[in-house]
């Protein structure tokens, strides 16, 4: 039984066309008969009574093993409270969620064992119709169209047509503005840092300040500018750009540019955190290798070489803070970063 | 209509109803419009099953956990039950989280169903995809379903997201982080658009609400529009059926709706329901409270997106160091933006591979009947190097775990990966090509030679064949019945000119079908039985006993 025959007479006779319809199809003339459906496969439980009440029973008991699942989960619910032991919580959500489970699989796997075991399983064929309609309803559905068109003058009536095309065009439009107060004009507040020429560097989540004679070679701090720990507002904003990273090298390492040479402190450098990619925290520092790594997708920075990228998907290096010791020992900026941090941006 | 009612009237409460229902809004047309219509049976059939359910669930899961969750970034001090969080400063968001964690009976658990589903809506979607794409599925008229499937994942991911992103814990704000670093890349608009999404800057106190109402309200709606257009297609078009005996462009072979469909789909809901919350009983998903809430310094290593975000952040890491290029004062982050247009690109070509194959074959057929994925070596092909690429760039999501766990060097993992990107699905191409065609040439053999029975006999002449069985004209029309293409040549149009067109049709045409191997004709059969006639006498016989015995069947099917 050829399908693209069969196709091409159920297309029926109205479109000359349609030899064309196949593409590049082979229409084969000499193609093996279809020998019709497969003869239907008798199961035990249509041959035998004992194996159609065996399998009855089965169902019930499946559907009676759900009743059980479903008043366990209650049971659970009043058996397993919550308390201040956190042990409780799992025993909670275990039992109930097994007694649920029992209480789905019994009426599912009930429910697909009936249909399997003792419903027909004979396959059955209908025919399908052509998804596009018969010649006739085509030809009254292009009839409605230009019936609506000639009693509206949608066609005919230039000026109504044109003058709704641009009624419509821009009646949306007041929505985009009203998206405009979602957030403000960021202006510059990507270029500046709670950095100020003073501020102390302090430990991070405690605020307290750091000494030069604390970090000992080869240590590593995490670092919040002074004051960020005690923000009433937007203090995760400011961390968010603010956070830096503090490690002290043997100054012999440290290769540094000429302008850079009074931005640390006895081998102690001070990085930006936040990856110049997409700014996730670049939290992990290999200490054999002086190697920063960024934990998302692994840009690596060499901190001995001012901190390039040396592997990994960023492409600029990590914005270095310049710092200095003040009277009393402890770390300060010499100014704010100079140069915006984090991932990049167009007006960078 | 009177005497209608009390004959129906008699039937009691059920028929009573039906009557009532009927007379109301026409429930016996409906019914026998759809009570008796044909569904073909195929576990393959069952993959688009599972991630409807999932929806169902997730619905379910979603409005309970709406209850207890509030969608607020406003810091308080923690003083749940969970102990080690206690008297840390968090947003509303992840301490309501932690509250239907720990404080409510059955919250975990739900919180755990919600997730699960989540992965499992996705992941069958995905499944579903691939067994409409490499069987063919989504050949005219079904196109436009297919762009809808497509959506529905698309939208599945976006849901997803949006979701996964709420607890704002410290994993899910990095992914805010990354998300906010990624549209900050975009060119013109990034800063803008960044500051617009957070209100103001990275983190703000706005973007778990914003996405609260997406994830719960838009998201969610517009899936399930899509699920009633991609279903209501489905009854439009009656589903499709593998090939063989009896199976034909012009009909749909299977199960009545009711009572067989209505038993076994309406069962299967139950059963993915209880794999689903089996599965959330006794794995933990998303252990919110051993991340801590999101603060922007800390990051743990070995951080992971949900796996089908995977591809994404793949392509991120694979993006070669040093693209950023600053020109006239601006910056194109093309680190950013080359696995943005990679991402989207593939997703691009995967909604329009169905109207790229109708063009290149010129095939204006309806098809309803499945293509057995070795009949279509070139599709099946592309879709193995598509399934490559995805794969490359999914693991290229887990460098780091890949390294850490089999001791290998970070660096040459992510290598390694960036070469498999590009080379791999090409010699995925060229292998599943051959495999298929060989498959083909296998099947031939088979039709025309039958299976080889291991048996070995000696003739009179003393030459040694091995006898072949042949095979039943039902099993045998399974391995003849597919769809044959041949390559075309470009040619001149009415002005007598080659278009470009026609010429990049020609080539394609080329691509697809140079290699082909035609199905076994009537012809080819009864030359090949010919030749060994001795060897053919007994098996059909075998196959006429098992069909005289249908009409001894007990319960035979309902005829039509």
């Amino acid at each position: 039984m050829s399908d693209s025959k069969s196709i091409a007479s159920g297309k029926g006779s109205h479109e000359p066309e349609h030899d064309y319809a196949a593409g590049l199809a082979v229409i084969a003339s000499d193609k093996v008969a279809d020998p019709g459906l497969e003869p239907h496969r008798v199961r035990m439980t249509d041959k035998s009574v004992k194996h159609e009440k065996a399998a009855a029973r089965q169902v019930a008991a499946l559907f009676l093993a759900s009743v059980v699942g479903s008043i366990f989960s209650i049971y659970a619910y009043f058996a397993f409270p919550l308390s201040d032991d956190l042990g409780t919580v799992r025993n909670n959500t275990l039992f109930m969620g097994l007694g649920i489970t029992l209480g789905l699989f019994g009426i599912g796997i009930g429910a697909v064992h009936w249909a399997k075991t003792l419903m027909p399983d004979a396959e059955v064929a209908e025919e399908r119709h052509q998804t596009r309609g018969s010649e006739e309803v085509r030809a009254r559905a292009v009839e409605i169209i230009k019936l609506a068109d000639s009693e509206s003058g949608f066609s005919r009536r230039k000026l109504i047509r044109r003058s709704l095309y641009g009624a419509l065009a821009l009646f949306p439009i007041p929505a985009i503005f009203f998206f405009g107060d979602l957030g403000p004009n960021p202006k510059d507040t990507l270029r500046h840092t709670m950095w100020k020429a003073g501020t102390r560097l302090t430990k991070d989540p405690t605020g307290l300040p750091i000494k030069a004679s604390d970090v000992t070679l080869g240590s590593v701090f995490h670092v919040i500018p002074e004051g960020l720990a005690d923000l009433e507002h937007h203090k995760l904003e400011e961390k968010a750009k603010a956070a830096v990273l503090l490690v002290r090298l043997d100054p012999s390492e440290l290769k540094e540019t000429a302008e850079r040479k009074g931005w640390s402190y006895d081998g102690i450098v001070a990085y930006s955190k936040i990856c110049t990619h997409v700014g996730c925290p670049v939290a992990l520092y290999e200490q054999h290798t002086h190697h920063l790594l960024c934990p998302c997708h692994q840009s690596t920075f060499d901190v001995t070489d001012e901190c390039k990228v040396i592997f990994g998907p960023a492409s600029r290096p990590l914005p270095q803070l310049p710092i200095a010791v003040d009277a009393e020992g402890y770390l300060i900026a010499q100014s704010d970063f100079t140069e915006p941090v984090g991932p990049s941006f167009w007006e960078r | 209509m009177s005497t209608a009612v009390n004959t129906q009237k008699k039937g009691g409460f059920l028929a009573g109803t039906a009557n009532y229902l009927d007379e109301r809004v026409g429930v016996a047309g409906i019914l026998k419009e759809f009570g008796r219509k044909i569904f073909p049976d195929h576990w393959s059939f069952m993959l688009g099953e599972v991630a409807l359910y999932s929806f169902f669930v997730l619905l379910l899961s979603g409005t309970f956990l709406t209850f207890f969750f509030q969608p607020a970034m406003t810091p308080v001090i923690y003083d749940g039950v969970y102990g080690p969080l206690k008297g840390a400063e968090m947003s509303i968001a992840y301490a309501s989280t932690l509250d239907i964690s720990f404080e409510v009976r059955g919250g975990l658990l739900m919180r755990q169903v919600h997730h699960w589903a989540a992965l499992l809506f996705v992941a069958a979607a995905g499944l579903h995809m691939l067994r409409v794409f490499f069987t063919g599925a989504f050949r005219k008229p079904r196109e436009i379903n297919w762009v809808v499937g497509f959506m529905l994942f698309v939208l599945g991911m976006a849901a997803g997201f949006t979701g996964y992103s709420l607890p704002d814990d410290l994993l899910s704000g990095n992914g805010l982080r990354i998300i906010d670093g990624m549209i900050k890349g975009l060119p013109v608009i990034g800063a803008y658009t960044s500051s617009l999404l957070f209100g103001g800057e990275f983190p703000g106190e706005q973007i778990v609400a914003r996405l609260y109402g997406l994830h719960i309200l838009l998201v969610p709606a517009l899936i399930l529009i899509f699920i009633v257009i991609h279903l209501f297609m489905v009854v439009i078009h009656k589903h499709t059926h593998y090939s063989g005996p009896g199976r034909k462009d012009s009909n749909v072979v299977g199960y009545p709706l009711m009572p067989v469909y209505v038993a076994k789909a309406g069962g299967f809901f139950f059963i993915v329901f209880g794999v689903i919350m089996l599965v959330a009983a006794t794995f933990t998903i998303n252990p919110v409270w051993n991340y801590g809430g999101y603060d922007p310094s800390p990051v743990s290593a070995g951080t992971q997106p949900d796996w089908y975000i995977g591809f994404l952040d793949g392509a991120l890491r694979l993006a070669p160091s040093h693209l950023e290029v600053h020109a006239g004062g601006v910056t194109w982050a093309w680190n950013i933006l080359l696995p943005m247009i990679v991402g989207v690109g593939f997703l691009a070509v995967v909604a329009l591979y169905p109207f790229l194959e109708a063009w290149v074959t010129g095939d204006k057929r309806e098809h309803h009947v499945l293509d057995r994925p070795r009949n279509a070596p070139t599709r099946t092909a592309i879709g193995a190097a598509g399934v490559t690429f995805y794969a490359a760039l999914w693991a290229g999501a887990s460098t780091d775990l890949i390294a850490t766990n089999f001791l290998l060097s970070l660096n040459n993992v992510l290598n390694a990966i960036q070469i498999i990107l590009i080379v791999g699905p090409i010699i995925a191409y060229i292998i599943t090509k051959r495999v298929c065609l060989s498959l083909q040439r296998k099947d031939r053999e088979i039709a025309l030679h039958g299976r080889e029975s291991g048996r070995i006999i000696r003739m009179p002449h003393g030459e040694y064949i091995e006898v072949h069985e042949p095979l039943d004209a039902f099993e045998q029309y399974k391995l003849v019945d597919f769809k044959d293409y041949q390559p075309t040549l470009a040619r001149p149009n009415a002005q007598g000119k080659i278009t470009l067109r026609a010429r990049l049709r020609a080539g394609l045409s080329r691509f697809y079908f140079e290699d082909r191997i035609a199905p076994v004709s009537q012809g080819e059969l009864d030359a090949a039985h010919h030749d060994h006639a001795p060897a053919v006498t007994e098996a059909p016989k075998k196959k006429a006993v098992t069909a005289a015995k249908k009409p001894v069947a007990k319960k035979p099917a309902a005829k039509k």
